[in-house]
């Protein structure tokens, strides 16, 4: 507690006011004189807005009404229209029954009830006699407890209050409910279930693509083959969905390594932003852009779908594709890289 | 305790009322607050619109709950809207469905729901703006000022999670940006992630904990913070405008009983008009149109709503590369490297400086104008040009990054590029706030020139006068006192240069505040004195009586 | 539970159409050999082609070259097909303007019969995606659901989804589609014009392309549940209302409630 010994019965002394006392400022002539308003002189001015108060109230009832027309005479609709009218004349009707009521009583308070402002004093928040009591009975409190008289007790409960709730952070562990350890936590992010041979299907439909199918220009939309019988479909698609473009080889800068990506110009890239997840999905197939609608970030297909404006901060992920003895088109192996937005252990 | 004579009361309302007062003390309440003196200015309903529509959200969000089913558990749609019959979704999707299509007046209580929360957090912002402007926040209501811009943060997270509950496309890719920001967080953002959505994203699992924390963790703290703010505004009294009879140690308005209270309850039922009127007649959040959640579509024009905005602005200003060297650092530690995803966790700053600016600014003020008394009575915004500047270049610095969210239907709406909206964006995002701050501070001291102009040469009257020179001039009015005194009942801060302590030593931490208060107050327009005034009478004694003549003629 | 769509159909309907996409579409891959057969819906005369010629140069050689090979200014036009002749110069945006970050729709400059001469100039130059025939766009065989999970996946992210368009990069955007015919959607799609990519009929068939038609038609005639749709521009049209509109009337009636009456 601090000092306060300077406060006196007659001047607490620690609380200052901004005041207006200052000699160089001008004296406050006090409340305006009151303005009687029409009702207040004129009866019949009374009598009017008594008359609209209640007009406003029966307004009020009419809404009401509108609102049981709307739910039971437009009643269980089945088009379209019929539920806009019946959301139409619903809203109506409440906004009625309720501006009725509102707006009545304002009326009423501003016409009819006494309009005199009226002063009242602020009290002070903390008078320097109530603090000077509470100290004396905090101090006799501390006192009878003994704790300052026994350390002992005191820094055992301390320890003891400080650790008994770390249990209830540590119950928060099995929030993940797959009972992953810390591992596969980190792990789980750097796989999807691209895999050797696995067929390149369209979203939704499941069917495979042909590469003669894809021409040049267009834009296919890709999950992995059997994606629907997996666990966690949704979760799997979070992370496996492709998009797969076919470009003349010619415009593309390949770097050696990734030379047997792609197939005859067609290639598959990660559709999940690297920034912070979106589906990067909107294609430009002129200048080969890639445009996440949520940020903006813009990727360039022809070189290696390497971040050209916006807040990605690392290339989209390329999935090595080559075509089967059928001619259908499947992934090489996984990405090499994890996809999605960058995460502390990626590394 | 036995009294000499026991009231009885006579008719039945009495009885119970005499019932209740007996065990709970009614009386003295209504002592207390029957009477109790509010002031009275439309710029203080703002708090009040807030506190009404949560009581809507919860009238309404109540019926939701009788109806919605927050399982992500895999289902097909059969409800009445025909272009998504047969497509696979979650239950909380089709719950949502058929909310708005097999319910009656589901829709309605849908879109009342919404909207109001949109006005909910419109009203706390706007009316954590007027309490910023007005200077309300100082002593001894700055508690009451963190409790506020709590009660913000609880309403954003309380929109936010509402927000994701229907588990469409569009707030289902809301959650996959959320996702990608846990993960950016250094160290542990792996962890929260998985952790939060129960595995991986988008599990089977974040619908429920949402739904938990909309429904009851988060609208629970936000009753125990109105009733916090209740009672501190019950404790310190309300503020109020200077002006003639109104000083730092009263309160002028009307009581509680009946105006006070007559006026408040009629503007919930006003409130709640409004809410049902742009309910009945405008759409918002058209899940049908959005389709069920699925990892692989969006659309375009994915946003936030509109509190959620200014982050997911943020986001898409800041780069992801400075010329060729990526944000996303990869530190190189003896046992690998691990990412630093700068590129995500830089634009959570502004968010941070402006939510911790906003939390430390009563104390950033008061250490500035060294300033420990107590203040009952508002500013007006041009009399704390200070203020009013850095107000505004706050506001500004949200509304650029407001305005950055939307960026894609700029481009469309306005026909410009894309690319280019950004690139502007985030030249204003460093400009914006600077020339705010400067231009805003200028119009305040412009406008207090302006004030002593009218109370030093009275008001423009209106009447344009022929010298018999052939000059033109027009009449100025004297003010009347009353009106005189509104011009000149203000405090103008001056600069406090740092000061020595006891020792003689000017520490650190006082220079700058000097530095600071010079930077303040160095420009500053003080309030007409008397003296001041009478000297102009001096000057020009004979125009002001005859012009203050010719106005009472008018009236 | 009835039908929002006064339209009732069999229960069935749905499952015997799927069943009858997935024949035609495993017969597609079956005969599989060129992904855009010009489904030859109409045949043109040699005349038709003459005339079209004569067309081409005076209108559209200077960028495209007198023989439609494409110059600097503009793309060959060999192997595009009818369809996107009718999509381009039917929908005004050919002949451009001005070269500009993309062609955009305008009053179109030539007559059906023109633009069908033109069509078939150009189609004779090589084989591409023909005009769709009445039944290609026939709604009433479409499946509505099944032709907004297509659109989800292909088109919401450029045009919106509830085909109110979007931004794309600089200047570039993909335009709201929800008062372009059924014809032109069909042969966007089949053609990708400008930045568009091409959905060939391997990619989106000819059924689910009906599908989509059949989607949007549907929800543009159906218009919005909720009252005025704000544009169907999401959270910030709505933000955009509530601080603009509904704060106004707040404020108003603020101003009213605290004002002293006379």
């Amino acid at each position: 507690m601090g000092d306060h010994s300077h406060g006196s019965p007659n001047d607490p002394g620690t609380v200052a006011k901004a005041g207006q006392g200052s000699v160089e400022s001008f004296q406050d002539p006090g409340l305006p004189p009151h303005r009687p308003r029409l009702a207040d002189v004129d009866p019949r001015a009374a009598k009017r807005a008594e008359r609209q108060v209640t007009l406003l109230f029966v307004v009020s009832i009419l809404g009401t009404a509108l609102f049981f027309v709307a739910y039971f005479v437009v009643g269980r609709t089945s088009t379209f229209s019929g539920i806009r009218l019946q959301n139409t004349l619903l809203g109506l009707g409440t906004a009625f029954a309720m501006m009725g009521i509102g707006v009545g009583i304002v009326h009423w308070a501003k016409t009819l009830m006494p309009d005199h402002e009226i002063t009242e004093m602020r009290h002070e928040i903390r008078p320097e006699a109530e603090r000077q009591e509470a100290e004396a009975m905090i101090g006799d409190i501390l006192d009878e407890t003994g704790i300052k008289r026994r350390p002992l007790i005191r820094n055992s409960l301390i320890a003891a209050v400080a650790l008994a709730p770390i249990p209830a952070i540590f119950m928060f562990r099995d929030l993940d409910r797959t009972g992953a350890t810390a591992n596969e936590i980190v792990d789980r992010l750097r796989y999807t279930m691209w895999d050797k041979d696995t067929k390149l299907v369209r979203d939704p439909s499941g069917t495979p693509i042909k590469a003669s199918d894809v021409q040049i220009g267009s834009a296919f939309h890709v999950i992995p083959e059997g994606l629907d019988d997996t666990e966690d479909p949704l979760n799997e698609k979070a992370k496996a969905v492709v998009l797969l473009m076919r470009l003349d080889p010619r415009e593309m800068e390949i770097s050696p390594e990734r030379e047997t990506w792609h197939h005859d110009g067609i290639v598959a890239y990660s559709k999940i932003c690297t920034h912070v997840g979106c589906p990067v999905a909107l294609y430009e197939q002129q200048t080969h852009h890639l445009l996440c609608p949520c940020h903006q970030s813009t990727f360039d297909l022809t070189q290696e779908c390497k971040v050209i404006f916006g807040p990605a901060g690392h290339a989209l992920p390329q999935l090595p594709i080559t075509v089967d003895s059928e001619g259908y088109l499947v992934a090489q192996s996984d990405f090499h890289e994890p996809v999605g937005p960058s995460y502390w252990e990626r590394g | 305790m036995s009294s000499t004579t026991e009231y009885r009361p006579k008719t039945s309302t009495g009885k119970i009322a005499n019932f209740v007062d007996t065990r709970v003390g009614g009386s003295a309440m209504v002592k207390e607050f029957g009477r109790k003196i509010f002031p009275d200015h439309w710029s203080f309903m703002f708090g009040e619109v807030a506190l009404y529509t949560f009581v809507i959200l919860l009238i309404s969000g109540t019926f939701l709950t009788f109806f919605f089913d927050p399982s992500m558990a895999h289902t097909v749609y059969e409800g009445s809207y025909n272009p998504l019959k047969g497509v696979h979704m979650s239950v909380a999707m089709a719950s949502t469905m058929d909310i708005s299509f097999d319910v009656r007046g589901g829709l309605f209580m849908r879109q009342v729901h919404h909207w109001s929360a949109l006005l909910f957090v419109a009203a706390v912002s706007v009316h954590m703006l007027r309490v910023f402007f007005t200077g309300a926040f100082r002593k001894p209501r700055e508690l009451n000022w963190v409790v506020g811009g709590t009660l913000l943060i609880l309403a954003m997270a309380a929109g936010f999670t509402g927000y994701s509950l229907p588990d469409d496309l569009l707030s289902g890719n809301g959650l996959r940006i959320i996702d990608g920001v846990i993960k950016a967080l250094p160290v542990v953002g792996t962890f929260i992630s998985a952790f939060l959505f129960g595995g991986e994203f988008p599990g089977t699992a974040i619908i429920g904990r949402l739904y938990m924390m909309h429904i009851m963790l988060v609208p629970a703290l936000i009753l125990l913070m109105i009733g916090i703010h209740l009672f501190m505004v019950v404790v310190h009294k309300h503020t109020q405008y200077r002006g003639p009879g109104r000083t730092n140690d009263n309160v002028v308005g009307f009581p509680v009983g009946p105006v006070y209270a007559a006026k408040a309850g009629g503007f919930f039922f006003i409130v709640f008009g409004i809410v049902a009127l742009i309910s009945g007649f405008f759409q918002i959040n058209p899940i049908w149109n959005y389709g069920p959640y699925d990892p692989s579509p969006v659309s375009a024009g994915t946003q936030p709503d509109w509190y959620i905005g200014w982050v997911d602005g943020a986001l898409r200003l800041m780069p992801g590369y400075l010329g060729n060297f990526s944000l996303e650092w990869i530190i190189p530690f003896p046992w690998g490297g691990n990412n630093l995803i700068l590129n995500v966790l830089i634009p959570m700053i502004p968010a941070a400086i402006l939510i911790g600016a906003m939390f430390a600014w009563p104390w950033i003020e008061r250490w500035v104008t060294k300033d420990d008394r107590e203040h009952h009575l508002l500013d007006r915004p041009r009399n704390a040009p200070f203020r009013t500047g850095v107000g505004v270049a706050g506001v500004i610095w949200y509304c650029v990054m407001w305005c950055a969210a939307s960026s894609d239907l700029i481009a469309t709406h306005f026909h410009v590029s894309l690319n280019d909206v950004t690139y502007w964006l985030r030249v204003l995002f460093f400009l914006g706030p600077i020339l705010g701050f400067i231009v805003a501070r200028r119009i305040a001291l412009a406008l207090q020139r302006k004030d002593r102009e009218i109370v030093l040469h009275g008001r423009e009257a209106g009447v344009i006068q022929m010298s018999p020179e052939g000059g033109f001039s027009e009449q100025h009015a004297e003010l009347d006192v009353y009106k005189r005194y509104k011009l000149v009942a203000f405090e103008s801060h001056e600069v406090m240069p740092a000061e020595a302590d006891s020792t003689g030593h000017v520490s650190r931490g006082e220079k700058a505040r000097g530095a600071v208060s010079k930077f303040f107050f160095e420009d500053r327009v003080a309030p007409v004195t008397p003296s001041e005034l009478e000297a102009a009478h001096g000057h020009h004694a004979p125009a002001i009586e005859e012009s203050s003549e010719d106005a009472s003629i008018d009236r | 539970m009835k039908a929002l769509s006064q339209r009732r159909r069999h229960p069935l309907a749905a499952v015997a159409l799927l069943l009858m996409g997935l024949l035609i579409t495993g017969g597609l891959y079956a005969a599989a050999g060129s992904v855009n057969e010009a489904k030859a819906a109409t045949t043109y005369s040699a005349s038709d082609v003459d005339e079209g010629n004569k067309l081409f140069v005076a209108n559209c050689a200077t960028c495209h070259g007198m023989n439609a090979e494409g110059t600097t200014d503009g793309p060959s036009l060999v192997g595009v097909g009818a369809a996107a002749v009718d999509f381009q110069v039917g929908t005004g945006r050919m002949p451009m303007q001005m070269q500009g970050p993309q062609a955009q729709a305008k009053p179109k400059q030539f007559g059906d019969e023109e633009t069908q001469k033109l069509a078939a100039y150009v189609a004779s130059l090589g084989a591409g995606p023909a005009v769709p025939d009445d039944e290609a766009v026939d709604t009433t065989e479409g499946n509505s659901a099944a032709g907004g999970t297509v659109f989800r996946v292909n088109c919401a992210m450029c045009h919106n989804a509830g085909a109110a368009g979007g931004a794309l990069t600089r200047g570039k955007f993909a335009p709201g589609i929800s008062d372009v015919s059924s014809k032109h959607i069909y042969e966007a799609m089949a053609t990708g014009p400008q930045n568009m990519p091409v959905f060939n009929d391997s990619n989106i068939t000819p059924e689910e392309k009906r599908d989509v038609i059949t989607f949007l038609q549907e929800i543009d005639a159906q218009g919005s549940a909720g009252g005025a749709s704000l544009g169907s521009l999401g959270p910030v049209s709505e933000g955009l209302l509530i601080w603009t509109g509904g704060l106004a009337i707040v404020i108003a009636f603020t101003i009213w409630l605290t004002s002293r009456p006379s």
